[in-house]
């Protein structure tokens, strides 16, 4: 009776994670947004190690240049803050701009790599910038019907 | 007996886990008890209503009239601050997703092998290595992800929050990531605010008395007083505060690691955030970029709600009246499956290649869990200690 119900525990676990994988933050230098760049196992046969090698290093890179504290962001901050911040009801931030940029990336490499491939790819910010997530679009076959 | 469901768009802030309270249809986020907040807003535009009545038409008279005008400038940009702080995201971060919380699950388990029956198994922490610092990542079991470095949850707003500064009831909100420069600079302008009220209360008292003598200026001036008390007991506080807030951005640090005494310099810990050099370390902290909100509060989602139409109906769990319900459910919004007792619906059942604003809840799956708060040997120490 305990062992049937640790297999029904099991597949129930196997079959919600079936379709998705996680990539995590990478935490090594600090509080800056940056993504892993560890191939994960589940992801092995769908997809070339390259094309997501250079996906997260790309979305690395926007990131870098979003918080990227230089001769821009003290303007804009400066200016910011002579005008209250009110200056932001009208003005987008450069955050915010380089979001935009991410988010018709990330649909650009979803309709030419990752969906001919059965995989969709999730803008971070969706999940709170905690993980890149690949969700299978295809179901992978299932032995037992949970 | 028979039931209906029927969908309903709602925002997102709606279905928004943790003890915030949202108005404005979602653009604006407090904490739950907002009795200080309006203490703080009734003395500062009482004070200034007062000096503006009182001191202004005097001195603007004999003195100059930038004075008034200058106190105007500093008065609003007060309010803009305070209101900002307190009405924006601190930097909260959302709960994990059943199939993120599922995934870190699994890791944890695997991490951990096997643990013999009746041991407690170890302290959900990750180790991470921070320029050149060991840096624990604490597992939060209410919003059940390891929480990022700084970040850390706060029991009143029940949020964890992005570089948790403390939580001020005086604003009505936790202070983080996205609201510490306004919060900085609502102190350090309130400071100002309160030095020159202070400051011209007295030159306006000297300037009358010496016409009329004291008495009768306070006769005149009655509002004098009342706003000499206030911004005497004010200026202890709050430029003490401003004056703290300044050390702990020169050194790159929190209230919350302060108060930890986490960078305290004890087994030759140091902060591994700090640039250490005081001027990259204000410029980082005061100027840096203006993260978003990774809480999408104003975005739409479905909800589905189940209707009984009989008002006699017994009381079974409601997921299994709809499997024997005749009423076909409406078409025109819903795009999964009746539910049937205990079946979980596949999430995101139709996932389009174009970014689409709704988004489906998943019923959380009915997995129990696979460790609680009491078997981790630290959450029980820290309760012990407690009592």
């Amino acid at each position: 009776m305990r062992t049937t119900f640790h297999n029904l525990q099991e597949l129930r676990r196997s079959a919600s994670l079936v379709t998705k994988v996680f990539i995590q933050r990478d935490y090594s230098e600090g509080t800056v947004c940056r993504f892993q760049t560890k191939f994960p196992p589940e992801l092995d046969s769908r997809i070339e190690r390259a094309l997501l090698d250079q996906t997260v290093k790309t979305l690395n890179s926007y990131y870098v240049e979003a918080e990227k504290i230089g001769g821009q962001s003290y303007l804009e901050g400066c200016l910011a803050c002579a005008t209250a911040y009110i200056i932001f009801l009208c003005m987008e931030t450069r955050y915010e701009k380089v979001l935009r940029k991410i988010s018709s990336y990330i649909q650009e490499q979803n309709e030419k790599i990752y969906a001919p491939r059965g995989l969709l790819l999730t803008d971070p910010i969706e999940r709170g910038m905690r993980v890149v997530s690949f969700t299978h679009l295809l179901p992978l076959s299932l032995s037992v019907q949970g | 007996m028979s039931a209906v469901m029927i969908t309903r768009k709602v925002r997102k802030w709606e279905k928004l886990p943790g003890k915030n309270t949202f108005c404005c249809d979602g653009r604006v986020m407090m904490a739950r008890q907002k009795g200080v907040f309006y203490l703080t807003l009734f003395l500062i535009i009482g004070t200034c209503a007062l000096f503006f009545a009182f001191e202004c038409p005097y001195l603007a008279v004999h003195l100059s009239p930038t004075i008034p005008v200058f106190a105007a400038l500093l008065f609003l940009f007060v309010m803009a601050m305070l209101l900002r702080t307190s009405f924006s995201d601190p930097g909260v971060l959302p709960r994990a997703l059943p199939e993120e919380a599922t995934f870190i699950e699994m890791e944890i388990e695997a991490a951990n092998g096997n643990v013999p029956a009746g041991q407690r198994p170890p302290p959900r922490i990750r180790n991470v290595q921070i320029n050149n610092q060991i840096v624990k990542l604490k597992y939060c079991y209410t919003c059940k992800i390891f929480r990022p470095p700084r970040a850390s949850h706060c029991s009143i707003c029940d949020n964890c929050v992005d570089r948790f500064d403390h939580h001020c009831p005086w604003v009505g909100n936790c202070v983080g990531k996205r609201n510490y420069r306004y919060f900085y600079l609502f102190t350090l302008s309130l400071s100002l605010l309160t030095i020159y009220i202070f400051t011209f209360d007295i030159v306006h008292v000297v300037m009358r008395s010496v016409n009329n003598g004291f008495l009768n200026t306070l006769k005149e001036t009655p509002g004098t007083v009342l706003e000499v008390l206030v911004c005497f007991f004010t200026l202890w506080s709050v430029v003490g505060l401003t004056g703290f807030h300044t050390y702990l951005i020169s050194l790159n640090q929190t209230t919350n690691e302060d108060i930890k005494g986490s960078w305290s310099g004890k087994n030759r810990v140091q902060n591994p955030y700090s640039h250490k050099n005081i001027i990259k370390n204000c410029c980082e902290v005061l100027c840096g970029p203006t993260y978003p909100s990774v809480l999408d509060r104003r975005g739409l989602m479905q909800e589905d709600l189940l209707v009984s139409a009989a008002s006699t109906a017994p009381a079974s769990s409601p997921s299994s009246s709809s499997s024997s319900s005749t009423n076909p459910v409406p078409q025109t919004t819903k795009t999964t499956a009746p539910l049937l007792p205990n079946e979980h619906t596949p999430d995101e059942a139709k996932p389009s290649i174009a970014v689409s604003p709704k988004e489906e809840l998943p019923p959380a799956p009915k997995v129990p869990p696979l460790a609680s708060p009491e078997t981790d040997v630290e959450t029980s120490i820290a309760k012990d200690k407690a009592h």
